[in-house]
């Protein structure tokens, strides 16, 4: 198997190019790529597009700041499309004042645009959003007799997940709950940086263990 | 009559619903507070949309993992036999009929069923994480609220006015004077918790109520 090339996050991050599509791995930053989103706070690349399932935790006065949450402090998003702002006041301050984009996707319609993207689907059908504030703007499709919302494919430029371990050929093992939409987005974009804690030798991972297949992944960062 | 708020009673009340095995997802807030009175010989399986099933409470001081943890970000335990999997899995399971029922917390509930509870315009928008999902996917919607807001006003509305989390999927809404069917566009009072009455609630509400036939007086201990 071809090794894939470990880099430092502060190379990472300068692989997001001004006004990308970034797709962010997490769940309320557990499950994020610290050390990459760090670097990218530090070299403020402007005017991105975030794609993740929230705005990460933003509580200055008890010194949480998790996640995307520096990014978004600093104005780096032009848009950002996920299913939760609520601990992040700030994406809801910019939000309200029109100064950023975003885009509330219900969470299990997030990870299937963001699958269907990296499955070579154009989309998904699903009742979820039907009746709300997400059908507008939408086709409904009627198939087998059911009513369902037509929801696009969601690619990106580059992915920033985050793995427990990989092998030097750059398959992946998540851990617990940090799994979440790392898989996922690992489908979805062109560039998938793989921040990992452990980086092993190829074959010492059991291949039936392995969650994320090497070929998806291109670069990995040391944690 | 007096008004007093109990989240307890409502966490009681819907903790009868369950059957033995039923899996079964807790909204953030008010509706976690459900697991802690599930009765005794009911065993029941929690599925957390961040992607596990089998959650398990808090753990010792000490002993939390920070790659284990529940949709609000605090740290939890795994029960055994629980397994872990990424966001699809989660919402399929979830999407694909296979959770059993959800409880989920209340801005308002009206009596077609619709429920609110992700958005109030210009002012606070957490946004809808998986609710949306939730409502539409699970067997069983229970609408968990106290039956007031702050200032007094009826929580169960005839018509919801806020952004919809969801259209016709509540299935039952327990307060903490009642627990409510929702019926053919209305709501159908099952039962009035002591010390409440038949005659307050239907006062108070500020929503069309039939009273069931079978409506009896419980108290929630």
């Amino acid at each position: 198997m071809i090794e894939k090339p470990v880099i430092s996050a502060a190379r990472a991050a300068k692989m997001v190019g001004e006004g990308a599509v970034v797709h962010v791995g997490g769940f309320l930053a557990c499950g994020s790529p610290r050390g990459v989103l760090a670097a990218l706070a530090e070299l403020g690349t402007r005017n991105l597009t975030l794609v993740c399932n929230d705005t990460a935790v933003l509580d200055e006065k008890n010194g949480r700041v998790t996640g995307v949450a520096p990014l978004v402090k600093n104005r780096q998003f032009r848009k950002m499309i996920v299913s939760h702002i609520g601990t992040n006041p700030e994406s809801q301050r910019q939000m309200n004042a029109g100064e950023t984009e975003v885009v509330l996707v219900p969470q299990g319609t997030l990870a299937e645009r963001v699958r269907a993207a990296g499955c070579g689907l154009g989309g998904i059908l699903t009742a979820t959003g039907l009746g709300t504030e997400v059908q507008e703007g939408k086709q409904v499709v009627e198939v087998q007799g059911r009513k369902f919302l037509v929801e696009e494919a969601l690619p990106g430029d580059v992915a920033l997940i985050k793995a427990r371990k990989a092998d030097k050929a750059g398959n992946l093992v998540y851990s617990k709950t940090a799994r979440n939409f790392n898989p996922l987005m690992a489908m979805a974009c062109k560039t998938v940086i793989a921040e990992v804690e452990e980086i092993v030798e190829i074959g010492e991972i059991d291949p039936d263990q392995i969650h994320t297949p090497s070929i998806l992944v291109d670069y990995l960062v040391k944690a | 009559m007096e008004y007093v708020a109990s989240k307890e009673t409502i966490a009681k009340r819907i903790a009868r619903i369950f059957k033995d095995g039923d899996v079964v997802n807790l909204g953030i807030g008010l509706p976690t507070l459900v697991g802690n009175y599930v009765p005794e010989g009911v065993t029941i399986v929690l599925q957390s949309e961040n992607g596990f099933l089998g959650l398990g409470p808090a753990p010792a001081p000490g002993a939390e993992d920070p790659a284990l943890v529940n949709a609000g970000g605090g740290f939890v335990t795994i029960q055994p036999g629980g397994a872990f999997f990424d966001s699809a899995m989660s919402f399929a399971i979830i999407r694909g009929g296979h959770v059993d029922a959800t409880v989920l917390g209340v801005l308002e509930v009206d009596q077609q069923g619709n429920l609110a509870n992700y958005k109030i315009p210009g002012k606070l928008v957490p946004g809808m994480g998986g609710a949306m999902d939730l409502t539409v996917g699970a067997k069983l919607v229970v609408a968990a609220t106290e039956h007031f807001d702050k200032s007094g006003a009826s929580k169960l509305l005839r018509t919801c006015k806020l952004p919809l989390t969801a259209a016709n999927q509540v299935d039952f809404v327990c307060t903490d004077v009642g627990f409510f069917e929702v019926r053919n566009g209305t709501f159908v009072l099952k039962e009035y918790f002591k010390p409440y009455t038949v005659e307050y609630i239907l006062e108070k509400t500020d929503a069309d109520i039939v009273v069931d036939k079978d409506c009896r007086e419980v108290e929630i201990s």
